[in-house]
């Protein structure tokens, strides 16, 4: 059984169809990309997933649940975290805050301080400026906090929204890095982003979205070398 | 010495303005709306605890409890049938029209039930005055009761804002909603607990403002509110710290205005200075020009 499930669901905004029956599905432990154009769905499709949006039609299991019709804010604590796209950190909290408030549905302190130690590790930066204002830390360090923010609630999935969004590439290659820890762990991420050439490279399969439909699937290395997905997405 | 007197009692009447201010801002800072029916909120809390308190004769701490009690249950109530199904609403103009529709239910509710005729509250603290400086200066009970509550209050729900989950969820959802859920911080239920303390906040009020001036009529509420409102976008909407300063300098002009200018000019007085102010300095004394604070 597929961690993630994703049946044949529809978004609407309003009468326009943003998403027109996708269906795919999340295998535990692997890294899945979710690629395409501005507009083509991705964002949607994530966020249906994390109950911020409800579709028409279709339904969406997570470790066997259906989570269709579950409120967005109970989804975090069945193990499925969302790094949304923009980081949206809380600008007027501290680094510190905006963690604590990551393990909101975490009821064990212990676990609380364990998680915040675990993120203080893999993210150093955070630790050093635990106590400055969010909106002060520069884009790439409010990235970092927005992915701490996410590992804080210990999700078994992990939903990351654009994470290279606005970012040198230098940063871009280390967020990069620290997705590949982060899977190395043993959570599970599922990726939408537009850098297509990095989600491929360290993604373990993709799908490709194009104006709210899947017009292509498959094993991350395949995709990166198919003339199609080169010119569209890959710029060569 | 007249001027200390006027100084005091000013600070006491920024105290009531405050408390009620703080409904106004925790409201606005979380739910991004102005509760327009906020005033008449206090004034119902007046009513049940002059019902509870002179009429069925019960003691001053079961009537506050009772009054606290009904204004926040009142507050719950009015968001979840008023305000909530408005949330996702594309204009903003809906959910403030309502309000005001809320309101206007609120002051006829009490006409029907209480009738127009002021009533005599009678004041439920009985705290001695308190003489000072060779019993030149004597300060109400009421007067000391008022501010000391008041400080009391900004403490606890500052502490509580800071330091428990739920106030750093209100806190979460007044900067970003979407961001707050994914945290896994239920918004509605959030909003429905800032409405529950800025109600039951408005029980207190109604019973310091009716013990400090003692008639009540079903309008009790209407320009208390409207000046507490006031009082909290003086001192920037959305900012707890803010609605202490704007509500204390409210009631310090207003008094003083009314002693040493000309009474029937004091509300023009505290109005005009509001215009000054936003002139000025348009997000209020403690307003933060781009994000809002709880």
């Amino acid at each position: 059984m597929a961690m993630l499930e994703v049946k044949n669901i529809e978004v609407y905004y309003g009468v326009i169809r943003a998403i027109k029956g996708i269906s795919f599905e999340v295998n535990q432990g692997e890294v899945i990309a979710l690629i395409g154009a501005n507009g083509a769905g991705k964002t949607t499709t994530l966020q249906t997933i994390t109950g911020m949006l409800s579709p028409k039609s279709g339904e969406v299991l997570f470790e066997g649940v259906d989570i269709t019709k579950i409120p967005g804010h109970k989804i975090v604590g069945m193990g499925m975290a969302h790094v949304p796209e923009g980081r949206r950190v809380f600008a007027q909290l501290s680094v510190l805050e905006n963690l604590r408030l990551g393990a909101y549905t975490v009821k064990e302190p212990t676990q609380v301080e364990k998680s915040l130690e675990r993120v203080y590790t893999s993210f150093p930066r955070l630790a050093e400026r635990k106590n400055q204002m969010a909106g002060t830390l520069s884009g790439g360090e409010q990235q970092m906090l927005a992915m701490g923010r996410a590992l804080m609630s210990q999700p078994r999935l992990i939903c990351m929204d654009e994470p290279s969004m606005g970012l040198s590439p230098i940063l871009v290659d280390e967020i990069f890095k620290i997705i590949t820890n982060i899977s190395s762990t043993g959570t599970t991420v599922l990726l939408v982003e537009q850098n297509a050439k990095k989600a491929l490279s360290i993604a373990d399969r993709a799908y490709v979205l194009e104006t709210g439909n899947i017009v292509l699937e498959g094993k991350a290395s395949e995709l990166l070398n198919n003339e199609d997905i080169k010119k569209a997405y890959l710029g060569e | 010495m007249s001027f200390i007197m006027y100084l005091i009692n000013g600070i006491s009447l920024g105290s009531v303005y405050a408390i009620i201010a703080l409904g106004y801002t925790m409201v606005y800072g979380i739910a991004k709306m102005l509760n327009f029916a906020h005033g008449d909120v206090i004034m119902i809390g007046s009513y049940i605890s002059f019902v509870t308190f002179s009429q069925m004769g019960l003691g001053p701490v079961p009537a506050v409890v009772i009054s606290i009690v009904v204004c926040t249950a009142l507050g719950m109530i009015i968001e979840r049938v008023a305000y909530k199904p408005l949330r996702k609403a594309v204009s903003p103009l809906a959910v403030l029209i309502t309000a005001i529709g809320v309101s206007y239910l609120l002051q006829n509710v009490a006409l029907l039930v209480f009738g127009a005729n002021p009533v005599s509250y009678v004041s439920m603290i009985a705290v001695p005055p308190l003489k000072l400086a060779g019993g030149e200066l004597t300060i109400t009970g009421i007067t000391v009761i008022t501010i000391v509550l008041c400080l009391v209050i900004m403490g606890v729900l500052m502490v509580f804002i800071k330091k428990t989950k739920a106030g750093q969820a209100m806190l979460a959802v007044s900067e970003d909603k979407d961001a707050a859920q994914l945290m896994g911080v239920n918004v509605n239920g959030t909003i429905a607990l800032t409405f529950a303390i800025g109600s039951g906040l408005a029980a207190i009020a109604g019973i310091l403002l009716c013990s400090a001036y003692p008639t009540l009529t079903p309008y009790t509420g209407a320009m208390p509110g409207i000046k507490a409102f006031t009082a909290a976008v003086f001192g920037g909407i959305g900012s707890i710290p803010g609605a202490l300063v704007g509500g204390i300098l409210l009631g310090v002009i207003e008094i003083l205005g009314r002693a040493y200018i000309s009474s029937q000019l004091s509300d023009a007085i505290v109005f005009a200075v509001l215009i000054i102010v936003l002139l000025v300095k348009p997000t209020g004394i403690l307003g933060k020009p781009i994000f809002e604070k709880v």
